[in-house]
């Protein structure tokens, strides 16, 4: 099971972070800062695997972000790496070539991909198309009943302004 | 409508592929136009906050971190006071902006219950993002957990499928014991669902529940077995996780699923599934580089890997499947060699063919050879874990996994030292040690204690040799410098001294060490120091070494150069000079200059060992001032005092400890046995004199014995011709009956034998004994009145016996010999013999002189396992007024209470 995935630039910033075990939110910041720095100390011929505390870490780099994940002893180290690499092609095809600009602006639906990637550390869906799929159903939702919400003369109006109605 | 971008593209995929369209696009710019659409509308009721994406714009352009702080503590006051407002318009909004400031570092957790008002609202993007708040920031403190299981149980319910996944998505990734207790059976009521999406989601929250509740893991099993039955991989995948937690956690569980599963059994369903996955022709929903899902193939090898580990029937029923795999299997890819990787953990952990297992290790062999270092990396770990089944199949890729140790990659050195080590034999140990000994020297600082301490194991283990090992482990001293750790010089040490042969060897190699700088080298040069101490003879004056490199003419003044330069290095550690001192005092007596008080280097010494006698350290200073002594007042007693160290016998006192702790009662007779053996080989000559001279007598139950001398006296020649005397002596006892308390009739050399023992506890007999009223309690007292056993010529000898309570095979004599004459008895020795029955090991003496009315104490510890009756023949001598005198006697009069 995965127990935390983290994403950062390469100057250390980070930009995502997903816990899928329950740690205090100090501890959480100790083993992310600790993290960073070791990570962004190896050097480019190094392997993509850490072993570090009781946990192997798996880290990838894609362009300026850092993709990172926790995995327990029995997890396939390898594996992991396809699993972040999905995850890539997930936001790529999502924001259309990603770049760490978009999952900045838009981090909440670079965490709402990881969710329909991801549950509880294990993978949940193996399709592509499905996870997008899923995803852009529910963007469709939330702009739905937006706008039944707002059955107001004045948003109306605005939308017919635009063309929209 | 991107003016952010900047002008260079971060694009992760090839240009080509690079497109800037999306539906997502276009619904983005939807929901702007919207949005500007309806601030222009409410700003009539009340000021918009910021939007999330001018915050972030905000807080980018923040030149230093304090401009970024007033941004976001500004921001942060307003967000309060919109919470505290209740607006709920903007709720939505203003958390979003708090999980930014909150991935910044900040702290945000006043949003928590912000975020369960989302949730409770009926539109989804205020629930989306109230999820999304939930699982970032809440901890797992009991009161919002109770708030927000309500919420979930609530959406749970829900007719929409996307909001039921929001909560199982949430639920499984904070799921804490109580509100798994509590949902648990919403979850399993999900797992049932028609919903494929809600379905697959349901089986990862039960996965989830039960790794945080074991319990609960029954009433998940029935809506588990019909998972494995779907086409949806999403399920499938889930569902084959949710097995494997369950059979890892519980061997019922596991039991269970092989014997029934839906309507087939787990493993050929299994098989048949991973079957199709291979077999199947491309299908683009689940390709990924050429292989068919290979995230559903890895976890089916792994549950296959639980189900066959010690079932010879369900891996007789894997091992055509596992084949198929290892063998069809693209690999130019990572996709491919992942699952390569799990097929060969998979063979390695089941009951498989001994083909398979050539096959596996072959794979792992061309993973060595892989320039991709995570595969490298991989093929290591699983050898290491491999090696210990199959250490030949491993061994043919040895020098492959010596190559490693060069790797850039610090987790593979790791590995590969680790592999190294345990793959070392009698065959290979010249070759992996030179290997290993250039790894120790260039190794970074946390392999050094590691591999030292290995390469002196393997050392210990496999040595070809006294010479290779020697040269080895001086090796270890000065490649890992500090590093070493402490048991090593000890172990070291100990083989210098039990290998006289090649003294000669190691004081020069020592010498040669310790000229250069030591200061980070702290245990060589103690074990330098302790061995020129020992063996500096040898270094000066010892037969030319073949060896090349020996020093050659060499000075004690210069030696006592290096010592000095040794004893003033504020860079050396206080036991360094410890040993170091000790060393020198001893040099004083091995050179020859050392006993002539006029030579410059005995008056260095002695200024040396005087400066310390003010040493700041108190244990340098006692060393310094009881050193002093022997160059002053004690000067005759120096050289017996420093005489060299008699060689040294492996003790293992760890294994005693564990032992000890174990069984209490087997330590007594560790202790015993490793008490006795050192005195044992220390003297072996007049020992082996003593048993013979025992092994005469006729004994009817031979029980092993071992009589020991006391060796610091024993140790001249001219004991051993006394000793055979004694054999003489004691071939005439008769020792037929030991077990009797008869006495033997005729005892030819008994002159000072007492009465009889019938009679030793007769109340009037009081003339030898001091029985008083003790003899009644004596069973209870264990110590036994003394006896007079010797009186003649002005030299009177006592025996006081003791039984110490805890031992009762013991007998403790306490031997006084006090002088009554007038004259200085000198070269005063007293030797005792005992039949076979019994141990007898003599302690030193306090002198061998004693002075008119003066005494000499020695202690003899009887070990009397058959409780027999105990007789002793003893031989005094001494050098008295009229010359050299020397006495035999027996005694047979020892009270019964010594021995029964």
């Amino acid at each position: 099971m995965m127990q935390f995935m983290l994403l950062f630039s390469r100057q250390g910033k980070l930009r995502l972070q997903k816990w899928y075990v329950a740690h205090p939110d100090k501890l959480k910041k100790k083993i992310t800062r600790e993290l960073i720095t070791t990570i962004l100390a190896r050097k480019p011929k190094m392997s993509s695997f850490l072993e570090w505390k009781d946990v192997k870490v798996v880290y990838k780099r894609y362009a300026s972000l850092y993709f990172c994940c926790a995995i327990e002893q029995n997890d396939n180290e390898l594996l992991t790496l396809e699993i972040i690499h999905r995850y890539v092609e997930l936001l790529d095809k999502y924001f259309g070539s990603v770049c760490e600009l978009d999952i900045i602006f838009n981090f909440e639906k670079a965490y709402f991909i990881l969710d329909e990637l991801l549950v509880g550390g294990e993978i949940q869906e193996t399709s592509k198309k499905n996870v997008l799929k899923a995803i852009a159903a529910q963007d469709l939702l939330q702009e739905l009943v937006f706008v039944s919400l707002w059955k107001d003369e004045a948003v109306e109006g605005a939308l017919r302004e635009i063309g929209l109605l | 409508m991107w003016p952010y971008y900047d002008a260079d593209d971060w694009s992760v995929l090839p240009p080509e592929q690079n497109r800037r369209f999306n539906p997502a696009f276009n619904m983005a710019s939807i929901k702007q136009a919207i949005n500007e659409a309806v601030e222009r509308v409410s700003t009539v009721r009340m000021p918009a906050p910021t939007r999330l994406r001018d915050l972030i714009r905000q807080i980018r352009a923040a030149r230093t971190a304090a401009e970024e702080r007033t941004v976001v503590n500004k921001e942060c006051a307003y967000i309060r006071s919109t919470f505290r407002e209740e607006d709920s318009v903007w709720r939505c909004r203003n958390i979003a902006k708090l999980l930014y400031i909150h991935m910044l570092g900040y702290p945000a957790h006043f949003g928590q219950l912000e975020c369960l008002k989302l949730i409770a609202s009926p539109r989804f993007t205020d629930k989306r993002i109230g999820y999304l708040g939930a699982m970032l920031l809440l901890d797992e403190r009991q009161d919002v957990h109770l708030l927000i299981t309500n919420c979930l149980k609530n959406d749970l319910n829900s007719s929409t499928q996307f909001v039921i996944g929001l909560a199982l998505c949430t639920l499984g990734a904070i799921a804490s014991p109580e509100m798994a207790r509590d949902l648990a059976s919403e979850v399993e009521r999900l797992m049932k669902s028609q919903n494929a999406y809600i379905r697959k989601k349901a089986a990862l929250c039960a996965f989830r529940i039960i790794r945080r509740v074991p319990e609960l893991m029954e009433m998940f099993l029935p809506a588990t077995r019909s998972l494995l039955t779907e086409k949806n991989h999403g399920v499938l995948i889930t569902g084959v996780t949710l097995i494997t937690e369950m059979c890892e956690n519980s061997v019922d569980t596991l039991n269970h699923f092989k014997k029934e599963c839906g309507h087939r059994e787990i493993v050929p369903n299994l098989v048949r599934i991973l079957k199709n996955l291979i077999l199947a022709g491309y299908s683009p929903e689940h390709d990924v580089s050429g292989v068919s899902d290979p995230f559903l193939q890895v976890k089916i090898l792994r549950l296959l890997r639980i189900l066959g580990r010690n079932d010879v029937d369900a891996s007789e029923a894997m091992n055509d499947i596992l084949a198929q795999v290892a063998t069809n299997t693209e690999t130019s890819k990572n996709v491919g060699n992942t699952i390569l990787y799990e097929t060969v953990l998979s063979i390695m952990d089941i009951k498989s063919e001994s083909g398979l297992r050539v096959l596996a290790v072959n794979i792992l062999g061309r993973f060595l050879l892989n320039n991709d270092k995570n595969i490298r990396y991989v093929a290591l770990n699983t050898l290491l874990k491999t090696v210990y089944v199959d250490t030949s199949a491993v061994q043919r890729h040895r020098s492959t996994i010596l190559e490693c140790l060069k790797d850039p990659d610090v987790s593979i050195r790791r590995r590969a030292m680790e592999l190294s080590f345990a793959l070392v034999n009698t065959n290979n140990i010249r070759n992996m040690m030179k290997e290993l000994l250039l790894f120790l020297e260039r190794a970074d600082p946390e392999f050094k204690a590691q591999c030292s301490s290995n390469i002196v194991m393997s050392a210990e283990r496999f040595a070809p040799n006294k010479r290779w090992h020697l040269e080895t482990l001086f090796k270890v001293l000065v490649a890992a410098g500090n590093y070493v750790r402490d048991d090593v010089v000890a172990c070291t040490i100990q083989l210098i001294s039990e290998t006289q042969a090649q003294q000669g060897y190691a004081v020069g190699a020592l010498w040669r060490a310790l000229e250069r700088d030591t200061s980070d080298k702290q245990p060589l040069a103690q074990v330098a120091t302790w061995c020129i101490g020992e063996y500096g003879d040898l270094l000066l004056y010892g037969p030319p070494s073949e060896d090349a490199d020996a020093p050659i003419d060499l000075t004690e003044d210069e030696v006592i150069d290096v010592y000095q330069r040794l004893l003033w290095s504020p860079q050396n550690t206080v036991v360094t000079k410890q040993y170091t001192l000790l060393s020198l005092t001893k040099l004083s007596t091995r050179f020859q200059q050392g006993n002539d008080m006029t030579h410059s280097f005995y008056r260095k010494i002695r200024q040396i060992v005087d400066t310390f006698g003010s040493n700041l350290h108190i244990e340098l200073q006692q060393r310094g001032v009881e050193f002093s002594q022997l160059f002053r007042k004690y000067e005759h007693l120096r050289p017996a005092l420093l005489e060299r160290m008699p060689p040294m016998e492996t003790a293992r006192p760890q294994a005693n400890g564990i032992i000890g702790m174990v069984n209490g009662e087997s330590e007594l007779e560790e202790e015993k046995s490793v008490g006795l053996e050192p005195i044992l080989s220390a003297a072996p000559s007049d020992s082996s004199a003593l048993l013979d001279l025992l092994g005469s007598t006729d004994l009817e139950t031979p029980a092993p014995s071992s009589t020991i001398g006391n060796a610091p006296v024993n140790a001249s020649p001219s004991i051993v011709i006394d000793n055979n005397d004694l054999l003489d002596l004691l071939g005439g006892l008769d020792l037929s009956t030991p077990a009797t308390s008869s006495i033997p009739t005729s005892t030819s050399t008994s002159t000072i034998g007492q009465p009889p023992s019938t009679q030793i506890f007769s109340p009037m007999d009081t003339s030898n004994f001091l029985v008083d009223g003790l003899l009644d309690s004596a069973p209870v007292h264990n110590e036994i009145p003394s006896l007079i056993i010797f009186d003649k010529a002005g030299l009177k000898i006592t025996f006081k016996l003791e039984r110490p309570p805890d031992t009762p095979d013991l007998l403790l004599i306490n031997m006084s010999a006090q002088n009554t004459g007038p004259a200085q008895l000198t070269e005063f020795l007293f030797q005792a013999a005992v039949p076979k029955t019994f141990q007898l090991q003599m302690l030193s003496p306090s002198s061998t002189v004693i002075p008119p009315s003066g005494q000499v104490t020695q202690v003899l510890r009887v070990t009397n396992i058959n409780k027999a009756s105990l007789r002793m023949r003893l031989r005094i001598s001494y050098t008295g007024m009229s010359g050299p005198v020397l006495e035999q006697a027996e005694v047979n009069n020892f009270p019964a209470l010594a021995w029964q």
